[in-house]
């Protein structure tokens, strides 16, 4: 919902001085509207129309940075409700709270887990992103002590929980350099928590009671100036977590609602473990950008940092996988050798049948800029040169005692080509990954 | 602050399709199940109906799994050579609101029963347990063509849900559906164009449209869910924008997609934390379900008892 260049045009000094670049100020307007140049080309525009054309060319959710240096993270400045519409851009932060009246050994083991939860899987790494130190001792040395505790044990940035400025004065006299996220700002110390965030130059959520008075008290926020901030809209349990973050979602992007423009912050309120995964893995699919958890096992984390990866994948740039060799089981020179493209999904049902088939095997994955076999085949990404090529130079023909490879059954015409170009044999597979397991049988004895 | 309301309101509505058939309608079951209906996105409860709660189904298969890994056969280790009594353990004990008989001892590579076996196990389980059933051949189209009309036949009348019906084999699986009065199991690899037409394929031989169940393939957790998740989605919206050969309900087989994984075997296995292997099959299900899953098989008792409380908690009982 940008401004017309007629509107821009009201806003500029009208000099004509053409010191902007285009001769006269009208030709400015029409040249920003459509986003080809930027307002600080004028140098004698005033303060009132930088700050509504700003306004105006701001993105419909404000992107907020948390933290400093290597394990930073962004959020917000997304544009879509709907992945398949274009893509979800910054990943949801996955947290976990600590409380600050444990005892320094609890306070430091936690810690240690939750800086611990990090994983890799297929070349990336996922991992975790802040810890969110509780004051639930509410008071100031204890959080203050709390949070030099934690800083010494985890880089991941933090967020400080309280709604006593005098106690986040003191938490953040140990860790305002690192830009923590201050939690939260609410309809009566907003004044206070606002002048603190903005001396410390750290981002400020807001919280209040539901979606109307979170919308008032960042607009009194905006108002006072200080816009790093971020909301969590006080709803009542997942179901009305999920109704309002929609809300909060559509009428950022829709109706450019700015009260409502900022990135959301909500944290899981079950109290068994399996359900408190659940709701965060329901605020990963549906507009939460920053969730925070109590319970840091890595075997309910693992599957949600999967979860995250999935839903943020770019739907137009599928993931790909690295070419090369996979083994797949405890493979030996007797076990078969597969190929086919480096599409995620491919890759993913080749392995998963390869596995299910129980007869260990070398899967040699080829780049094919992460098109699916027939794709590529099509595109001339995947043929009977390029593959001669590849299993040629992977070398599996010194981990294998024979020279046979089985190519996907779509592809059976690639047959001729890849004999002609190398010595090893082809055996055409099955046309769909699922017969790997009963073709396997069929076809191989070790 | 006054904010402006942006809520959502759709011309159209899912499909409702009932299974099983309780004795006023010819059927045995103690009770039916009506699936979809909804009139808005999942569990946006201000904007529309959820008429119905999403089902949850369990395996049971008509022999002992020999794929299974230890800590996941632990469960049913009493039960696995008695589909009678593994169905009925997971109605009682674990809650299961429907089960799915799997006949996998019609594999031609495995045990390779014939008709009459599955006749008698199917009538076997019918009698075990008084909730709607879902049967499922081994996979294979030969065989899948040759037992399912006669599990079709040995529960006529009970309003099942059968499948699976593809593009390219639905014509036999259609038949005996009509013929014996059970829904069907309408299945095409993740792409919104090839679940229409196979709908359509369907509705051209006169199965009704409300006796048709999309199963869109699922993909499971870190295997493709976002495809699975977006093409749900994307089909929803159609159905709530009155497409009518997309509006029915969604099955999705979580439990088997998702105990397939690397991840969820090896935590299976002896010495593993299983715990991450359910997560897995729960986080699989949860993504479906907020992206309108209807009707989900799920595998492990704590994943059923999990989601159903997740089901509990979005349906506000």
């Amino acid at each position: 919902m940008g401004l017309t260049g007629l509107q821009i045009f009201k806003l500029l000094p009208k000099t004509n001085c053409g010191e902007c670049g285009p001769p006269t100020c009208l030709a400015f307007a029409m040249e920003l509207a459509q986003q080809k140049t930027s307002l600080d080309k004028c140098p004698y525009v005033s303060e009132e129309a930088k700050a509504e054309l700003g306004e105006a060319s701001a993105p419909p959710i404000r992107l907020i940075t948390v933290g400093k240096g290597e394990k930073e993270f962004q959020v917000g400045d997304e544009t879509e409700l709907f992945r398949h519409d274009k893509t979800f851009f910054n990943e949801t932060a996955i947290g976990f709270e600590l409380e600050d009246n444990l005892e320094e050994k609890a306070i430091r083991d936690k810690a240690k887990t939750i800086d611990g939860l990090s994983f890799e899987r297929i070349g990336l790494e996922l991992s975790v992103n802040l810890v969110a130190v509780c004051n639930t001792s509410q008071d100031a040395e204890t959080f203050a002590k709390a949070v030099s505790l934690v800083m010494e044990e985890t880089d991941l940035p933090l967020m400080l929980v309280t709604e006593d400025p005098t106690c986040a004065a003191a938490a953040l006299e140990k860790c305002a350099s690192s830009r923590p996220l201050l939690y939260a700002a609410n309809n009566e110390n907003y004044e206070e928590m606002t002048k603190i965030a903005d001396e410390n130059s750290c981002p400020l959520v807001v919280r209040g009671e539901n979606l109307e008075q979170t919308a008032e008290i960042t607009d009194k926020i905006a108002k006072l100036g200080y816009r790093e901030l971020m909301i969590d809209p006080g709803s009542g349990g997942a179901g009305e977590y999920l109704e309002d973050l929609t809300q909060i979602r559509r009428l950022a992007l829709r109706k450019k609602f700015r009260p409502l423009g900022y990135p959301t912050v909500v944290f899981t309120g079950s109290e068994d473990t399996y359900q408190e995964v659940i709701e965060a893995a329901v605020y990963t699919c549906k507009y939460g950008n920053v969730v925070i958890m109590k319970e840091p096992d890595d075997w309910k984390t693992f599957p949600l940092l999967i979860l995250r990866q999935n839903i943020y994948t770019d739907p137009q740039k599928p993931i790909q996988v690295e070419a090369g060799v996979y083994e797949i089981g405890e493979v030996d020179e007797n076990s078969p050798v597969y190929v086919t493209t480096n599409f995620s999904l491919t890759y993913f049902s080749v392995m998963g049948e390869i596995e299910a088939s129980r007869v260990p095997g070398y899967l040699l994955i080829v780049d094919t800029e992460g098109t699916s076999v027939l794709t590529a085949w099509a595109a001339g990404k995947f043929d009977g040169d390029k593959v001669a090529e590849e299993l040629v130079q992977s070398g599996l023909e010194d981990r294998v005692n024979h020279k046979k490879v089985i190519i996907p059954g779509q592809v059976a015409v690639l047959r001729a080509k890849i004999e002609d170009n190398c010595d090893w044999e082809v055996l055409i597979g099955p046309g769909e990954a699922t017969g790997i397991p009963s073709f396997i049988r069929k076809n191989w004895q070790a | 602050m006054a904010i402006p309301v942006m809520k959502e309101s759709w011309q159209s509505k899912v499909l409702e399709v009932v299974l099983g058939a309780t004795p006023e309608k010819g059927g045995t079951r103690g009770k039916t199940i009506t699936i979809g209906g909804e009139s808005t996105l999942p569990y946006l409860l201000s904007e529309g109906d959820i008429p119905n709660r999403p089902q949850v189904a369990m395996e049971v298969w008509d022999i002992a799994p020999d794929n299974w890994e230890e800590q996941l056969m632990e469960p049913f280790a009493d039960v696995i050579e008695d589909p009678a009594a593994w169905a009925q353990k997971c109605v009682e004990e674990f809650g299961a609101d429907l089960v799915q008989l799997k006949l996998m001892s019609g594999d031609p590579e495995g045990e390779d029963a014939g008709p009459e076996d599955v006749e008698e196990t199917v009538k076997k389980v019918l009698k075990a347990v008084d909730v709607p059933i879902i049967i499922t051949g081994p996979g294979n189209e030969e065989k899948d063509n040759l037992l399912l009309p006669a599990a079709a036949e040995a529960s006529r009348g009970e309003n099942c849900l059968l499948g699976l019906a593809i593009e390219e084999n639905y014509r036999t699986l259609a038949a005996a559906c009509m013929a014996n009065g059970h829904n069907i199991i309408a299945t095409s690899p993740i792409d919104i164009n090839l679940c229409k037409q196979v709908n359509i394929l369907l509705s051209e031989m006169d199965v009704p449209k409300n006796r048709i169940v999309i199963d869109p393939t699922t993909g499971a957790l870190g295997y493709g869910i976002e495809y699975t998740y977006s093409i749900m989605e994307r089909i929803r919206l159609g159905a709530l924008q009155a497409d009518k050969m997309i509006a029915m309900p969604f099955l999705n087989f979580v439990g088997e997609e998702a105990w397939r994984t690397k991840e969820a075997r090896e935590s299976a296995q002896e010495g593993g934390d299983i715990r991450l292997g359910i997560s897995w099959e729960i986080l699989t299900a949860v993504n479906f379900i907020h992206a309108g899953s209807d009707l989900l098989v799920l595998r492990h008792p704590d994943s059923v008892k999990q989601i159903k409380e997740h089901i509990d908690v979005l349906m506000g009982s």
